[in-house]
């Protein structure tokens, strides 16, 4: 007899140019633990949102039954009231805050006068904190301790809400081996309470080892809903219907000029976070781009593709870098950007609305940002001439505009892209880095990107291509190399790579994280 | 639809203009004396001066500095110490100058390099330059005599033997001289952007620029004429702003500014160097408000302790009236000019009319508030649409 104790039945969430969830649907059951599993982009998130309330009732059709009943939330309180918490992989704690101010954030606890009240807040949240696990005093302040235990908190801070249904987004993707066996046991001894937990993960070992059933989210859609009571799945199981999207996707085609001198190079790459300068974010990478290649980076979020291309792009990202990094077989010390960019390094940041373009200005002004020089004469800018570059890069990326005077926060999110391709390309780099560089566009516009990429190559010049599709690296690369956790982790020809391959040299990498069984 | 966007882009000219006239109304026409026309830009010389380099402290993302009163105060107070010991005036600007240029260092190397908050390293400054430049008076009034030091900065253009108080028709010929350059040269130069292809307004509409500038330059010609012909002060100011208006508008650094306000991240993924951009922002301003030191201080004659209090929120207000945004990227110099003197024809039109002090501040906040007001709405209303 089962009893379902959530059902989402048909729900579809679209945004401009995108279908996030395609008439997706997803049954748990009372108290087991669900994960949640796909690729970045699947839709994993966006679905937890329509469940807490952060995705408004209304903004997505389809029905949540929660308890057997159809529930219209219209933010987190509301979810929060049937009993809905969601702890998400970004935490959302005020480091300068106590433990306890932070459990009751918004739902303080107050005396009859109105006024907090100190004793209660302190008493349930050390009462909360034990279940978890916790020894500190629930005074110490956020920052003081370390991330796994702030996640610990979160987790408190739910069921201190007198939560029924628990929702942890990526609760291990930062904490190491021991803290995460320590977090899936105590889900396991939820369960045992009757709390039932959806767990969103990418480590499969950890799925197979706490997980009772699978749901499988790819593109938007639910793919199937696997079994798992006996804890024996098979990773390569999971895996197979994470990534069994056909390649209906077309690339347009290009000649496979690729020449033997080396255009960009690294050894033993390493980077460390440059805030918690003890946190390695590149693992002593080494790889190489040649003349006329495309070469892919493919990896989950957070495997340090983005800190890979930033910190060769003269420094832009880290602390104590080491390593060697190499321009045309010469070895160099970039100072800054404005010296990578000097050596023709271009990168086309994933970001493109924080840390690509001025939003408020003209797509003209955009375009010639990198490299003013060109277009200016003693230091006094050329504007006719400035203007006139930037109506040939307009057309020639086919960017949909009424004019060049347009400021590029007026435009869609592939016609930024391209602006923001026309501003790397006007820089005339022979290495240019593209960060995730069709995320957010529609079909179209991906296609019109593929073929300046093409273009790009057949210049002669090498394109380094991180994206988190599989599907576009294995249809545009001549190379992949897959990383994660800072390393280097597989390297692939584009003509062998499969999907498959390429997602378990990522995933069986992870196998210093917990042990299944 | 045309006269929206007429309205919307020329709204604080349309006010100044409102403004003026009703002032003139309401003064009887006292307000366009010769003698206080030649007064306006004279007696907020300081703000125009200041607001030049206010505005590239808010360009680079709303930032101010609230040091340049006080810098101000110790720029005069140390020349007309030296010119009191003795001193050239030559000394006496060099070393004020020198001082700026040092506070201008100071500050922008610790905003820019160091990340002190600009907000706080100029409001320390406020207090820091205010405490020196008492120390340098010990406290007291020192006067302004030296003939030399005056003369470079407030006496008027007057030719022996044709000009003499209240006919100084050398005043309208170079007004007229000015009026015909300016009329060859934007002609000339909308002929050479057409021919580049470049699109380019019509040719009526940039006649009737022209007429309007030049109106504009002959009637102020007139009252100074009418007067004691041009102040040296006003090639002070013209040049400040001319200069500041290049650099903002044409030039690759003044380009930066506007880059820093509007993305300082995407701005330093293009290879170029906030921290400089701030440096210069700063170290510019401390140049300018030392620069205003010397004039106010010739202007008024003397130099006393408290000395440019509160002008830093008139340079502001001015940047923040003139359309600057308070979030940075976007403001010009000649909207700010247009700020500053609206500020201008405000204060002296109260003045005439003999309202006192306590109302001006009324009228100035309130107008600034207004201004910002309807800048943000306007603003927010496309945005949306």
């Amino acid at each position: 007899m089962s009893d379902t104790i959530l059902e989402m039945k048909n729900i579809v969430k679209e945004y401009p140019g995108v279908k996030a969830l395609n008439n997706v649907t997803f049954k748990v059951e009372r108290g087991e633990i669900h994960a949640l599993v796909g690729e970045n982009g699947a839709g994993k998130s966006t679905l937890m949102n329509v469940l807490s309330g952060t995705i408004p009732y209304g903004e997505y059709t389809g029905d949540v039954i929660f308890n057997g009943n159809v529930c219209q939330f219209h933010n987190i309180k509301d979810s929060e009231k049937v009993g809905i918490a969601v702890v998400h992989q970004e935490l959302a704690l005020i480091p300068e805050l106590t433990i306890a101010e932070n459990m009751f954030m918004g739902n303080e606890r107050r005396t009859k006068f109105g006024t907090i009240d100190w004793n209660r807040t302190y008493g349930e949240a050390q009462a909360a904190m034990k279940r978890v696990g916790l020894k500190e005093s629930s005074q110490v302040l956020i920052k003081d301790i370390g991330t796994g235990k702030q996640q610990l908190v979160e987790i408190a801070k739910a069921l201190a809400k007198d939560c029924k249904l628990l929702v942890l987004d990526e609760p291990t993707s930062s904490l190491n081996e021991e803290d995460s066996k320590m977090l899936l046991d105590m889900l396991l001894d939820f369960k045992k309470e009757g709390i039932t937990s959806i767990i969103i993960t990418h480590k499969l070992n950890e799925v197979a080892y706490c997980a009772d059933q699978i749901t499988v989210l790819r593109d938007g859609q639910t793919i199937e809903t696997m079994q798992n009571e006996d804890h024996t799945i098979d990773e390569n199981r999971i895996i197979k219907g994470m990534v069994g999207r056909e390649l209906t996707d077309r690339y347009p085609d290009r000649e496979h000029k690729i020449g033997k001198e080396v255009m960009l190079s690294c050894k033993d790459w390493t980077v460390y976070h440059p805030v918690y300068t003890e946190k390695c974010v590149v693992d002593h990478a080494s790889f190489e781009v040649h003349k006329g290649e495309v070469v892919g980076f493919s990896g989950l979020q957070g495997a340090g593709r983005t800190e890979l291309a930033m910190s060769l792009f003269g420094k832009s990202y880290g602390s104590h870098i080491t390593g060697q990094e190499f321009i045309g077989g010469k070895e160099v010390h970039l100072k800054n950007e404005a010296d990578a960019i000097e050596h023709g390094l271009a990168y086309a940041t994933e970001d493109r609305k924080t840390n690509g373009l001025i939003l408020d200005e003209t797509i003209a002004r955009n375009t010639t940002l990198a490299r003013m020089d060109k277009i200016s004469h003693k230091d006094i800018v050329n504007v006719p001439e400035e203007n006139k570059q930037a109506e040939i890069y307009v057309k020639a990326m086919h960017t949909k505009t009424p004019s060049i005077q347009q400021h590029a926060g007026n435009l869609s999110g592939g016609n930024q892209q391209k602006v923001l391709l026309a501003k790397w390309m006007f820089a005339e780099p022979d290495v240019l880095i593209l960060d995730e560089p069709t995320r957010g566009i529609d079909v179209g516009a991906k296609y019109e990107i593929y073929q300046i990429i093409n273009e790009m190559v057949s210049q002669g010049k090498a394109v380094v291509m991180i994206s988190s599709e599989l599907p576009e690296l294995l249809g545009m690369c001549d190379r992949i190399y897959a990383m994660n956790e800072g390393r280097i982790v597989g390297e692939f020809n584009g003509k062998d790579a499969t999907q498959e391959k390429i997602m378990s040299a990522i995933l069986s990498s992870d196998n210093k994280t917990v042990k299944a069984g | 639809m045309k006269g929206k966007d007429f309205v919307k882009k020329y709204t604080m000219v349309l006010a100044l203009i409102l403004v003026f006239v009703l002032f003139t109304i309401l003064t009887g026409g006292r307000l366009i004396m010769a003698q206080n026309i030649s007064n306006l830009l004279l007696q907020n010389a300081y703000v125009l001066v200041m607001a030049c380099g206010m505005l590239l402290c808010i360009l680079t993302g709303g930032n101010v500095d609230l040091s340049v009163g006080s810098t101000l105060c110790l720029s005069a107070a140390a020349a007309a110490k030296l010119m009191e010991g003795g001193s050239s005036p030559a000394t006496a600007v060099f070393v004020s100058l020198l001082i700026s240029a040092v506070i201008g260092i100071w500050q922008g190397w610790l905003i820019g390099y160091i990340h002190i908050p600009p907000f706080i390293c100029t409001l320390a400054g406020m207090f820091l330059f205010r405490g020196l430049a008492r120390v340098i008076l010990d406290s007291k009034t020192i006067a302004v005599m030296n003939p030399g030091f005056l003369k470079l900065f407030t006496s008027y253009i007057q030719i022996p033997g044709v000009d003499s108080l209240g006919n100084c028709p050398s005043a309208m010929v170079i007004g007229i001289i000015i009026a015909v350059c300016l009329t060859i040269f934007m002609i000339a130069n909308r002929a050479k952007k057409a021919k580049q292809g470049y699109q380019v307004a019509s040719f009526a509409s940039t006649l009737i620029r022209v007429i309007i500038f030049d109106a504009l330059i002959i009637a102020y010609a007139s009252r100074l004429m009418g007067y004691k012909g041009i102040p040296v002060m006003v090639i002070w100011i013209l040049a400040i702003v001319l200069i500041f208006g290049f650099i903002t508008s044409k030039t690759v650094f003044g380009r930066y500014f506007y880059a820093v306000g509007g993305n300082e991240k995407a701005t330093k993924l293009s290879g170029i160097d906030p921290r400089k951009v701030y440096f210069w922002a700063y170290f510019l301003m401390s140049l300018l408000a030392g620069l205003s030191g010397l004039l106010v201080g010739a202007r008024i004659g003397s130099v006393d302790g408290n000395m440019g209090n509160s002008y830093e929120m008139d340079a502001i207000a001015s940047c923040f009236i003139g359309g600057a945004s308070a979030y940075g990227g976007s403001g010009k110099i000649s909207g700010v000019m247009v700020g500053a003197i609206l500020l201008g024809v405000i204060n002296m039109g109260m003045s005439i009319l003999g309202l006192p002090d306590q109302y001006q501040y009324v009228v100035k906040g309130a107008v600034l508030l207004a201004a910002v007001i309807f800048d943000v709405v306007t603003n927010h209303k496309t945005g949306k649409s």
